[in-house]
């Protein structure tokens, strides 16, 4: 491919470029209406407009230039910028315990680049141990991009690759797993990896990051640091999810992969466990339990890899009236399964069921269990055959029935394994501290966050 | 050289690098040290709300008045190179626990750095946009935010949000021309409440504001030039009525350099009129480090392989470990001694007044290794805590050459290591020179070490924002309306005859356009009003605070009573008092206040013949003028408001004579 000279530029400004024989790159001098402007040419973010001219100034900063002003513009000099990024070398040794990495997509750790402002990923161990040096006292890494997709598309494929990838490490005898993924939804993929990867003998940490790894303050190597931590030491052999526990820099939360939730879209401290507590809390000098009860690291190499998805399953949200046409087409549209996300009757359902299609219910609640033999309108909703999935989360359930009838197409069977909980995804019961986010403007819990760093 | 004392090396070496008081300097002293400063100069923008959140500005806490205290540590990212840059290596060695204060009425997510910015204020924008048009700079096409990194913790994201709405402008100075580099739109940092060994605390409130920075070129070569420079900036700034007035809403980084040394900023100077002492010191400061330089090479010292030799003193050398060290000691400290081969006459050398090399050690100390003060002791300490003789046993124990010059470092055990190399580096320093640095300033003109100066290598883009185009159309509309230029309105008051020692206070508090109103509405001269604000009302206004419902609108309310009630201009200065203090006062109570009664001229003359006897029975003066004067004061009172003085005069000059 030939090299771009003109890097997202397009229509008007990319022709003003050209007329003045003007790169990316380029040094260069321009003369407007507004007076006249001096710095390198920067390429343009391709969603921007066509109408201005990026340029990184001698002070560092960038502006742009109205191509509408421009009288006059020269190039100067010329000066590629350069993307590799320095690696050293990851510090090996035997006695720390050894953990795999696998990449998704998303980025963990990164790296500026000044000159264009780009953020460089970093993930090679040579590159991780260069942005976040403290992982190299906690473990050793070994690093493997699985695929590069952006956390909104990961999907069944995704999952089932990541399973069978784990299996395999497992098998060569890693002590710890490591998955890089974007928050957006993590808790889909700690849900799935939950399902397809039974009785490993090892921790499974999904680990992301809720602001850009380029920033100071981000809790990017924080998490990391964690989330090795709990991979490498951690007595804990699950699927978990590890994030900040307060937004705070102060310990990380372990989640189980089945009762996690992201719950804010921009807070550090998002991920919560819903309708229990988390498993651990995790700084890098220890793990702190919580709960007691978990499925303990063993020495052998024994794994269930269950990689099975069927992608003809989906969930609605309901609403006060919502028209029974819309389950019609889900149905005619060859849909298996449905998870119902909320209450309401419908005739449609009666037709679904009918049809063969396997039909769950969770909570639009998100907090507490579906008792639909409580009210008539549930009483009715189970003879025709809707299922209540007890505490399951809505994003878990859609996960599990995939999961489920990627088994079987036996509405029994499905059933079956639905009801049945792999890993807490239905819990026998609430702790009275599983329903705790806590509410601002009350005296006792004002105090509270005063006193405690949240 | 037994008697070597460290006062008279302070003395000696301020003589020999020429240090001259600011007071007696001339510009002949800053042309034979190379003096050269730039500014950078702070304003707030005068907006209902943060710049890149929806939180109120202008609201400020006291220390304890908080809700919730969020923890971050910061991390330096690295640069292409895989380097950390000088600031970052240092802010990520002291290890700093940064602590936020958060107000419920004053901070929301964004401050915290939990939520994402939201679009740039428009007002500040218009704002700022305003002031870069007024400073002649060129405009930028499309606004760009960029995050410019901090990691002090000023900032929780780590990084404050600017961008540069014009380059390359100037402003008039009396005999000069100065260039602007540029003007950026920024959001103000945390207020720190202490910074003690590894915990730093701040408050939110200030975070978020609205502020421009307007940068000059170092043009300056004087510290009057550069407090001129530093007053036009502010009036340029308040000249548009659209920003914040009062403590901290304009503070000055002031970029000092003398020939041969570095650029060295001195940080958050609150107070033009401290300025020239400030930059007047450093220049010298520099100047000093530069003769530590020269001597060192004289001595033959080189910096390749150059080392300090440091040895723990065990606790239980007691004789090492004398009493007055022993009492500053805390559980966990170790006491190191370090000798400096052949530093002597250098710790005392002169750098400041009243202050030495051996500070400089000092502070670097208290910052880079967080060790409180005091955190050692040397042998060349202007107020000494150790007698000769346990000098002596220390620079023994040490081996030490007489050209030697010894410290001893006292601190908890873990900031040890970086107190060491932070000592060794601040003495290699000695061999290039002046380090660049930024410097934080104090009321009697000296500084103090604040960080190591950040390159420009800090700037990234704002992924979390568009850019901002500014369409031809909008900046002409802005164009059309922008006050009057600062040096246009020197010549404006001075063509109107105002005298020149109320310039300065008519400037900083933007009064000329309403000197302009009250003229054109209501016929009374510049001149007079000139004086009277910026005499009568100033003296009145520095004797205490305003009332909250005091605005300078209140002028304009006065003259416009004045006029309609056909009074005498000069009854202001009477009134302005009453006024000023109760502002909610009616205009004709005051008037009563000050027992004014409507008067004619004749009548105000009319005991001026039974008067006149009077004084010719008292007068003793041998003045011609001694009855005239007498006189008037006899009547005064009963003018004031209603006759004109001149005209007072001319009539009682008329009657008597």
């Amino acid at each position: 491919m030939a090299e771009d000279f003109f890097q997202g530029y397009k229509g008007a400004s990319l022709d003003a470029l050209k007329k003045y024989n003007v790169r990316v790159w380029g040094q260069t001098k321009i003369d407007t209406s507004r007076g006249t402007f001096e710095g390198t040419v920067l390429p343009r973010a391709e969603n921007d407009d066509d109408q201005h001219i990026v340029l990184k100034i001698e002070t560092g900063y960038n502006i742009g230039i109205d191509i509408s002003t421009i009288k006059n513009m020269k190039e100067t000099g010329y000066q590629k910028a350069n993307y590799k990024i320095p690696e050293k070398e990851f510090p090996y040794s035997d006695d720390k315990p050894n953990v795999k990495l696998f990449g998704t997509g998303g980025t963990i750790a990164s790296r500026l680049d000044y000159r264009t402002g780009a953020v460089i990923p970093a993930f090679s161990p040579g590159e991780l141990y260069g942005a976040v040096p403290e992982l190299a006292d906690i473990c050793n890494i070994d690093t493997e991009k699985l695929f590069a997709v952006f956390s909104e598309n990961m999907g069944p494929e995704q999952y089932i690759i990541l399973a069978k990838a784990i299996g395999k490490e497992i098998q060569n005898g890693v002590d710890g797993i490591m998955i890089g993924h974007g928050t957006d939804t993590l808790h889909h993929t700690a849900a799935a990896l939950s399902f397809m990867v039974q009785d490993s003998p090892v921790p499974i940490v999904l680990v992301g990051s809720q602001r850009s790894s380029d920033r100071p303050s981000s809790d990017a190597a924080l998490n990391l640091i964690h989330a090795s931590y709990a991979a490498g030491h951690g007595d804990i052999a699950e699927t978990l999810v590890c994030m900040f526990g307060p937004t705070s820099d102060e310990y990380g939360f372990l989640h189980k992969g089945t009762r996690v939730r992201k719950i804010h879209s921009s807070y550090r401290s998002t991920f919560r466990t819903i309708g229990d507590t988390p498993v651990a809390t995790v700084t890098a000098n220890g793990i702190k339990h919580i709960k007691k009860d978990y499925n303990h690291r063993r020495n052998d190499k024994n794994v269930k890899i269950m990689p099975y998805f069927n992608d003809k399953v989906t969930m609605f949200y309901y609403y006060p009236r919502m028209k029974p046409e819309i389950i019609d087409s889900l149905v005619d549209a060859g849909y298996k399964g449905i998870i119902i996300v909320g209450t309401g009757l419908y005739p449609a359902l009666k037709r679904a069921t009918e049809k063969g299609v396997a039909l769950f219910m969770t909570l639009q609640t998100i907090w507490g269990y579906s008792h639909m033999f409580v009210y008539d309108t549930g009483r009715d909703m189970m003879a025709m055959g809707v299922v209540p999935l007890g505490n399951m989360l809505p994003e878990v359930a859609w996960v599990k029935l995939g999961w489920a009838l990627g088994q079987t197409e036996d509405i029994e069977e499905v059933k079956k394994i639905m009801l049945t909980p792999v890993n807490d995804e239905i819990t026998k019961r609430e702790p009275y501290n599983g329903y705790l986010v806590y509410q601002g403007g009350v005296p006792e819990m004002e105090n509270f966050v005063r006193k405690v760093h949240k | 050289m037994s008697n070597f004392s460290p006062k008279q090396n302070y003395k000696a070496t301020m003589k020999a690098i020429g240090f001259v008081e600011r007071k007696k300097a001339t510009v002949k002293d800053y042309k034979r040290i190379g003096f050269k400063s730039g500014l950078e100069v702070h304003q707030q923008l005068k907006t209902k709300s943060k710049l890149f959140c929806r939180c109120p500005a202008g609201i400020f806490h006291g220390n304890d008045d908080y809700n919730a205290e969020v923890v971050r540590h910061m991390r330096p990212t690295l640069s292409e190179l895989g380097e950390y840059d000088g600031t970052a290596l240092m802010e990520f060695r002291t290890r700093k626990e940064i602590i936020y204060r958060l107000n419920n009425e004053t901070a929301c997510t964004y401050e915290v750095d939990d939520t994402p910015p939201f679009p740039i204020d428009k007002e500040a924008l218009e704002n700022a946009l305003e002031i870069s048009l007024l400073s002649n700079l060129n405009i930028v096409g499309e606004v760009h935010i960029t995050r410019k990194q901090y990691l002090d913790g000023s900032i929780p994201t780590g990084f404050q949000r600017t961008a540069i709405l014009g380059v390359e402008g100037e402003i008039q100075l009396k005999n000069k021309k100065v260039r602007l580099i540029q003007l950026s739109i920024e959001e103000d940092s945390c207020r720190e409440i202490s910074d003690i060994g590894h915990t730093r605390i701040y408050k939110t409130d200030r975070l978020g504001m609205p502020l421009i920075e307007t940068v000059t070129y170092p043009d300056m070569e004087t510290p009057e030039e550069l407090v001129e420079a530093a007053e036009y900036i502010r009036f340029l700034n308040r000249s548009t009525g659209k920003v914040r007035t009062g403590i901290g809403a304009g503070r000055e980084d002031v970029n000092v350099s003398c020939k041969g040394g570095s650029r060295v900023e001195i940080k958050g100077v609150a107070h033009n009129k401290w300025i020239p002492l400030l930059s007047h010191n450093e220049a010298f400061r520099q100047y000093a480090l530069l003769n530590i330089k020269k001597i060192i090479e004289k001595k033959g010292l080189k910096k390749s392989g150059f080392k300090i030799i440091h040895k723990e003193i065990d606790f239980s050398q007691t004789d090492l470990i004398s009493k007055p060290i022993n009492e500053k000691l805390k559980k966990g400290f170790k006491v190191i001694a370090i000798n400096l081969t052949g530093f002597k006459g250098i710790l005392s050398h002169f750098t400041q007044p009243g202050v030495i090399f051996a500070d400089e050690i000092i502070n670097r100390l208290k910052v880079i290794a967080c060790i409180e003060k005091p955190n050692m002791t040397h042998s060349e300490d202007l107020k000494p805590i150790l007698s000769t003789s346990e000098l002596n046993k220390i620079s023994t124990f040490l081996k030490a050459d007489k050209e030697d010059a010894q410290i001893m470092l006292w601190g908890p055990k873990a900031d040890i290591p970086t107190a060491l190399e932070t000592i060794e580096e601040r003495i290699l320093m000695c061999f290039d020179g002046v380090p660049e640095e930024t410097r934080k300033s104090f009321a009697d003109g000296t500084t103090i070490f604040e960080r190591v100066l950040p390159g420009s290598d800090r700037m990234y883009p704002d992924t979390d924002s568009a850019p901002i185009p500014l369409a031809n159309n909008y900046i002409d509309s802005l164009n059309k309306n922008l006050p009057i230029a600062i040096s246009e309105r020197f010549k404006q008051m001075k063509k109107w005859g105002i005298p020149e020692d109320t310039h300065k206070y008519l400037l900083s508090k933007n009064m000329i356009p309403l000197i302009e109103r009250i003229n054109k509405d209501f016929g009374f001269s510049p001149k007079f009003l000139g004086c009277f604000i910026g005499q009568t009302f100033k003296n009145i206004e520095g004797k205490k605070p305003h009332h909250i419902k005091f605005t300078y609108n209140k002028i304009y309310g006065l003259f416009q009573y004045i006029k309609e009630n056909n009074l005498d201009a000069d009854i202001a200065k009477f009134m302005i008092s009453d006024i000023y203090n109760h502002p909610e006062i009616q205009f004709s109570t005051v008037l009563e206040d000050i027992n004014y009664r409507k008067r004619n001229l004749q009548e105000v003359v009319a005991p001026i013949d039974f008067l006149n006897e009077k004084f010719k029975e008292i007068n003793t003066s041998k003045d011609e003028n001694a009855d005239i004067n007498w006189l008037m004061g006899q009547v005064l009172k009963q003018a004031r408001g209603n006759v004109k003085m001149s005209s007072l005069r001319k009539e009682i000059e008329k009657k008597i004579k």
